[in-house]
């Protein structure tokens, strides 16, 4: 249990998705100009993170780690499928955002106007397949870590989002010179903020 | 039968050449068009993997944009993104293990990075936007072009962190050791991740500034 905690606060801001490892950067300069759009965006990607991330770890676990297979046949017991991560995960990451967009466009038919093509977009983030990834990379011990895990990344690409567009939408009165105004100062305030959120490395778990 | 053999284009003509010309500054992919950031900040901190991946990212790029351009006009609408992404994921599994294979130090210290060239929304912008409506081998300057474009701002910021913050350029002591006896030090903050993102905003502006055309209008 404690391991888990641990895993999930540390997902939302020592290892930081946007901030620490740069994923998601793509939609989080386009969609970060009001914060409506990114609040919808934040929640979107949280929920798809939360749900791919386990996903996948079962999916690892029990197809594609050497040795996986080996709860069909022990002769599977050498086989190494790894090499076939990107694809599969890609797979179910676009399915999975398709089931999203789907429930959005039901429920909340406001948020999906103003997402936009960006809903979609959500399977090609890097932050998405990223996330499995170092699921992967890291070997977590059970499902309720790689959850932890999902969702506290989610939640901190969702604190991202919505901080840099609070931000921007303030800067948008102030004196910006004309060549850094729009991207330029963008990438210079996530800048510092990447700086800010490196004083949560001091926290011990 | 046609009376008349169409003229066919001269393989550099200058409409080609432009295609490989633009994106290294006008249309660049990082500072105008927004595409490919992820991994432009992550692997540059030093100037090595910064290059592996720029030719690892061309690599994919054109011969995706090749395939993706003699397959458009079969591809029914719906499905396209799915093949899209196939073709890509291939490419990618390819040089995957390819890097393993031939430079294993730097895949290690690319670690997921290569994986995540799939979601690299260059590629896939590209083959939006150029392959699907274009013939091969314009698809494949384009393909070239783009890369180059990403190629050189890696290269600028990788080499400004690496010379800044180790003091070395391809693991090769650069500074000499008299700076640092005279009271010069490495400033380690140069490696960390937020100063990739400011020195690719002062790119941006030192870009904008020079040509004014790119400047947004708020």
């Amino acid at each position: 249990m404690q391991e888990i905690f641990n895993i999930f606060i540390k997902s939302i801001f020592i290892d930081n998705m946007v901030f620490a490892y740069f994923f998601g950067m793509c939609s989080y300069l386009a969609v970060s100009r009001t914060v409506n759009t990114s609040f919808g965006l934040g929640i979107a990607v949280v929920f798809v993170l939360g749900v791919t991330v386990p996903v996948n770890y079962l999916l690892n676990e029990f197809m594609l780690k050497p040795g996986a297979l080996a709860w069909l046949d022990t002769g599977f017991a050498t086989v190494d499928l790894s090499f076939l991560s990107f694809i599969l995960f890609i797979a179910i990451i676009a399915s999975m955002v398709q089931l999203v967009e789907m429930v959005v466009e039901k429920f909340t038919p406001a948020l999906y106007a103003s997402l936009g093509i960006f809903l979609p977009l959500i399977a090609v983030n890097c932050a998405i397949l990223g996330g499995s990834l170092f699921m992967q990379q890291r070997d977590y011990q059970n499902l309720g870590e790689a959850t932890a895990f999902g969702f506290g990344s989610g939640i901190g690409f969702f604190l991202a989002i919505v901080g840099i567009a609070a931000i921007r939408e303030k800067i948008r009165y102030s004196d910006v010179p004309p060549a850094l105004r729009g991207l330029g100062i963008t990438f210079i305030i996530t800048g510092l903020m990447g700086i800010a959120f490196m004083s949560f490395l001091g926290i011990k778990l | 039968m046609s009376e008349q053999k169409k003229e066919r284009e001269p393989l550099f003509s200058a409409k080609n050449l432009k295609l490989i010309k633009e994106p290294l500054n006008l249309s660049n992919p990082i500072t105008v068009q927004v595409l490919g950031i992820c991994s432009a900040l992550a692997v540059t901190a030093k100037l090595k993997p910064a290059i592996v991946m720029a030719i690892s990212v061309m690599v994919v790029v054109s011969v995706s944009n090749v395939v993706v351009s003699f397959l458009r006009n079969s591809l029914p609408p719906r499905i396209r993104i799915i093949v899209q992404l196939v073709v890509i994921a291939t490419m990618v599994i390819l040089v995957d293990q390819l890097l393993k294979a031939f430079v294993y130090d730097v895949s290690k210290q690319l670690s997921v990075f290569v994986g995540l060239i799939i979601t690299n929304c260059i590629i896939m912008g590209r083959l939006e936007a150029f392959a699907m409506g274009n013939k091969p081998w314009p698809s494949f300057l384009d393909g070239i072009g783009n890369s180059l474009g990403y190629g050189l701002i890696l290269i600028i910021v990788a080499f400004f962190r690496e010379l800044l913050g180790s003091g070395t350029l391809f693991n090769v002591h650069i500074i000499p050791q008299a700076l640092y006896d005279f009271g010069y030090q490495n400033n380690g903050f140069m490696i960390l991740p937020p100063m990739a993102l400011i020195t690719v905003g002062v790119i941006i502006w030192v870009q904008r500034y020079k040509y004014r055309e790119l400047i947004e209008e708020n």
